[in-house]
């Protein structure tokens, strides 16, 4: 059993290796990842928004509606230790 | 670890420049590398590290349970708000151009978004040090 997990190990690393030869060079501006959406928050983030910064860009006002999710999710986990851990009687 | 007095000199001496990087890094967050998540951990750390070094009763007055609480509701409050206040200026949720175009003020859209990311750091701090101060117990020792 050790050794078929072992083969299969060996076998996927090597097919994963030989695909590694496939991928565009690291920052290459014509790699399928830049040549979306990544352009356009570029080129507007200064125009648009007034600041520097992309990801804060990004972060804080194109996504805006997704980081108000997250900070509600570590609010709510938050209450959930307090729930669970905290013994007095008061909050 | 209270009796050191080592590691209570240099907590007290490190703690205010704790706090103040971690200022700089939520008001930074508009124009480099920084934010609200970031800067709020490291404000909850310079906390945690005054309750290793102090225990409960060390920093009892400076932060409490409720205190926690209350920062981290206003937190959410304050980012939620800024969201309802885009819909008053006749925007969509969170369109902080709304209130840019309605009150023609230069640069207010990157205002705005460090207000938020102020508020993601109350929140992101008061959660940290609320967890923190429910596993201690009085001595201040974290509990396994």
């Amino acid at each position: 059993m050790k050794k078929l997990a072992l083969i299969a190990v060996l076998f996927i690393g090597i097919i994963l290796f030989w695909a590694v030869e496939d991928m565009p060079a690291f920052g290459d501006p014509d790699a399928p990842a830049n040549q979306y959406v990544a352009q356009m928050y570029i080129e507007r983030t200064l125009p648009d928004i007034g600041i520097d910064n992309i990801v804060t860009a990004i972060l804080a006002s194109y996504r805006g509606f997704d980081t108000l999710g997250e900070t509600v999710v570590i609010f709510t986990a938050g209450i959930s230790v307090i729930l669970l851990l905290r013994r007095g009687e008061q909050l | 670890m209270r009796e050191n007095v080592v590691i209570r000199t240099v907590s007290r001496l490190s703690i205010p420049f704790i706090q103040l990087f971690s200022l700089y890094v939520i008001v930074h967050g508009a124009s480099g590398a920084g934010g609200g998540f970031q800067g709020g951990v490291v404000f909850a750390a310079s906390f945690i590290l005054m309750l290793i070094a102090f225990g409960l009763s060390g920093i009892r007055g400076r932060i409490s349970e409720k205190g926690t609480m209350v920062l981290a509701a206003t937190g959410v409050f304050i980012y939620a708000g800024i969201g309802l206040l885009c819909i008053l200026f006749s925007g969509n949720y969170l369109a902080y151009a709304a209130i840019e175009s309605a009150l023609g003020i230069p640069h207010l859209h990157g205002l705005l978004i460090d207000l938020v990311e102020a508020g993601i750091g109350i929140t992101v701090m008061a959660v940290m040090t609320s967890i923190i101060l429910d596993f201690a117990d009085k001595e201040g020792n974290i509990r396994d």
